[in-house]
């Protein structure tokens, strides 16, 4: 092995270091440049870029797969997702299914938008009950004070995606709302048995997203990771994208337990020490009755939600997650089995 | 209570309402990535930032300290804010990127927390792919290592327009000014060698909290900018390459209803450059010529795109273009060849590259198949000079090879255009990305 001069000390070196001797021109030459630009393409603002960060995933995931579907839930995050799909592909029609793996357990209001918003959009959505799963496969269902079909979502999931043979499922996970989710990738690789394997990530370079499976394999696309919870509602409400109801101030029936307050239903498990009051509410994440938290607010518009959020001094997830308040590695364990 | 701990408390004390500043119509985003070797405190860093910003919350910062508890040192552990998984927590290393997000008036910060093991290096690459700006720490105590060099390398060759040297732990040198300007000395022995255009250099304790917020009582000597003042202040928007007008096609958008029976807008995103209406272009690899009709930012009409925004192109006359195709200004043109000259990092730990190995290129949107026609030479990590007669790479390897291409691909230089000048190499039998190649012109 022989040694070769050393990188960048003399000036004939065509080496792949030593560009940098002349480069500084770049950045001058590009300032000129801008000022040239009329005022509306002068300067994307933030939520401008991300954005059209996550148009080019959606854009990406379209082009990449054939069959991909959008999660769609009726939360703000997917609510988020549907508008920039249509965006991505107007004045066409957002090209693939919405698909809801419905709990059986979730807000009403959150399903009639869903049926209402996948019409509004004109898209296809595709419901399947995990309901129907636990029947079928005779699953365990958790019992007891708060029990939670969160868990089993994930078969009913699995089992969708091998019905419809999706090769990519969009999803409005956000790396903000949790420390297992900060640590994965845009294109998230899972393997034939739907699973996440933290530590064997595909590199992730640039914006040159690898979506290449083999069959049977899927790929979890993440189109608002770099997006937080404060980005997510300034951009609903620079969009002033409709939101299910029980986003804003009402009077609901709740169940107070632990300091946390859930929405009182049916099939929700209650015992002596459960106290029902009557509350003003609002609810700040929309996830299954059974383990999402309201906050106690009179915020009945998108402003005033935005500036409650704003000032607020515990994270999403602490405050209306119950089932991530249980161990430190909650989220981290389901997304291993194939959540997402 | 330790005296770190009891100016974390104060800090925390004096948090007033978290977000009433924010100036939503003109905050802009910066990404930085923070890297140096194990235990130089890059996670400490992040938390520090985040916790000096108020951008930790009350149940996140309780979750802190009971962990911080349980592991009994006394002390808040702010790594453990990014270490994201339990084999992290477990062993007390990071092994893969951490996104964390926090803002201050002005600004929309995404900070990636890369890993510090030389064996996680593709994970850092990762995350420095996509920074404006790197934070390297330097373990005051032990100076410039190993780790520090291979990750100078890595920044300046990902063309990383900006790069903080954040000499930490000074508080154990007893904020000696002799002990930093000799490692700044050093560094910028090391920086000479490299193309690092614009390089600062700043004495920090991130426990302690020295110069990352608040000027350090302890170092009166040092006059310069604070951590955060220097990332508040960064210019990023000029760092974008907006003279060569570049559109990767992404999907071809055909609605094909009656009203827009002969619609077909070619979606994309600006890859540098701009587009105006009326341009003429030239569609690659086809080198076919047309001109913008129109230009529509999601459905509206505009006047003109510049990188890095996503777009919606249509043209005059009906060319045959589909996903994978350039769509480049007239002016500067790319490079249009089968023959590609690239400095690679390779990221596979379970196979070598070897000379004469089949790939699956990706470059933009297009993909093709090549194979590697020879290994130029491998750069020493330890002084970077270039080892000749190379016969295969192993895992985190920095070298310079030469592509051959299945049919052509248009891309300019790397150093000029990182949008159109870097590909992966991806394995044709895992579909894994084994290779991060920045491409020569």
């Amino acid at each position: 092995m022989k040694v070769k001069k050393s990188v960048g000390y003399t000036p004939d070196n065509q080496a792949l270091f030593d560009l940098n001797v002349n480069y500084p021109i770049q950045t001058r030459y590009i300032m000129s440049n801008i000022q040239s630009l009329s005022s509306d393409a002068q300067r994307q603002d933030y939520l401008d870029q991300l954005e059209s960060e996550a148009i080019y995933i959606m854009r990406e995931v379209a082009g990449q797969f054939e069959r991909p579907a959008l999660l769609f839930s009726g939360g703000k995050d997917s609510i988020t997702l549907v508008r920039l799909a249509q965006k991505a592909f107007a004045p066409g029609k957002i090209p693939f299914p919405l698909v809801h793996i419905d709990t059986g357990h979730n807000f009403p209001e959150a399903t009639q938008y869903r049926d209402w918003m996948a019409n509004e959009v004109g898209a296809k959505l595709i419901v399947r009950q995990v309901e129907d799963t636990i029947k079928a496969k005779g699953l365990k269902e958790p019992t007891g004070k708060n029990a939670s079909r969160n868990w089993l979502q994930t078969f009913t999931l699995l089992d969708t995606i091998e019905e419809f043979e999706f090769d990519a499922c969009i999803g409005g996970a956000r790396r903000d709302e949790e420390k297992a989710r900060a640590k994965e990738r845009i294109f998230s690789f899972r393997d034939e048995f739907g699973q996440w394997d933290p530590k064997r990530q595909r590199p992730e370079l640039w914006n040159l997203f690898n979506g290449k499976i083999s069959k049977g394999e899927n790929v979890r696309c993440f189109p608002i990771s770099n997006w937080t919870e404060l980005d997510v509602w300034a951009y609903i409400e620079r969009e002033k994208i409709p939101l299910p109801s029980i986003y804003f101030s009402h009077q609901r029936e709740m169940i107070l337990r632990d300091g946390n307050l859930l929405a009182n239903a049916d099939f929700i498990y209650k015992d002596d020490s459960d106290v029902i009051v009557n509350k003003t509410v609002r609810f700040r994440t929309v996830g299954d009755m059974t383990c999402t938290a309201a906050v106690e607010s009179e915020a009945s518009t998108i402003e005033q939600v935005v500036a409650e959020i704003k000032a607020t001094r515990i994270s999403e997830r602490g405050e209306t997650r119950i089932d991530d308040q249980q161990t430190e590695a909650a989220m981290e364990d389901r997304k291993k089995g194939g959540y997402f | 209570m330790s005296s770190a701990e009891c100016r974390m408390k104060k800090t925390y004390s004096t948090f007033c309402t978290r977000h009433s500043t924010l100036n939503f119509d003109t905050m802009d985003i910066l990404r930085f990535i923070t890297a140096g070797s194990v235990d130089d405190g890059k996670s400490t860093l992040i938390g520090r930032l985040l916790y000096d910003t108020k951008s930790i919350l009350a149940d996140q910062l309780e979750a802190v300290e009971k962990a911080s508890k349980t592991r009994g040192d006394g002390e808040i552990d702010l790594a453990l804010l990014t270490d994201g998984l339990r084999s992290e927590r477990e062993q007390g290393i990071t092994i893969d990127v951490a996104y964390k997000y926090f803002q201050t008036p002005n600004r929309k910060f995404i900070s990636i927390d890369a890993p510090g093991h030389i064996q996680y290096t593709r994970n850092m690459v990762t995350g420095a792919s996509n920074a404006d700006l790197a934070i390297i720490l330097i373990d005051a105590r032990q100076g410039v290592v190993e780790q520090t060099r291979r990750h100078s390398l890595i920044t300046s060759m990902l063309g990383i327009p900006h790069i903080v040297v954040a000499v930490n732990k000074m508080d154990l040198v007893g904020y000696s000014e002799d002990t930093f300007l000799q490692i700044a000395q050093e560094y910028q022995k090391l920086a000479d060698k490299l193309a690092i255009k614009d390089l600062k250099i700043i004495p920090v304790s991130a426990l302690a909290g020295d110069n990352i917020v608040d000027k350090s009582e302890a170092m009166p000597w040092y006059t310069g900018e604070t951590m955060l003042h220097f990332l508040e202040n960064v210019d990023v928007q000029h760092d974008l390459n907006l003279n060569d007008a570049r559109f990767s096609v992404q999907y071809v958008i055909r609605p094909q209803t009656e009203e827009l029976h002969d619609y077909r807008g070619y979606a994309g995103r600006v890859q540098s450059g701009v587009f105006r209406k009326g341009d003429t272009i030239t569609v690659f690899p086809s080198e076919q010529t047309s001109k913008i009709a129109k230009i529509e930012v999601y459905g509206q009409e505009v006047e003109e795109v510049s990188a890095p925004q996503s777009a919606t192109i249509l043209l005059e006359t009906d060319v045959d273009i589909s996903r994978g195709d350039l769509i480049s200004g007239t002016g500067n043109s790319p490079v249009l060849s089968q023959d590609v000259e690239a400095t690679i990092c390779w990221m596979d730990d379970r196979k070598e590259l070897k000379v004469g190995n089949k790939y699956t290129l990706q470059h933009g949107t297009t993909r093709v198949r090549c194979s590697v026609k020879g290994i130029e030479y491998r750069v020493d990590i330890s002084n970077y000079e270039q080892l000749e007669d190379i016969e295969s790479l192993k895992l985190n390897d920095v070298a310079k090879i030469v592509l051959r291409t299945a049919k052509p691909i248009a891309y300019d230089a790397y150093q000029t255009n990182r949008a159109n000048g870097a590909a992966i190499l991806i394995d044709e039998t895992s579909n894994v990305t084994v290779g991060a190649c920045m491409v020569e012109a």
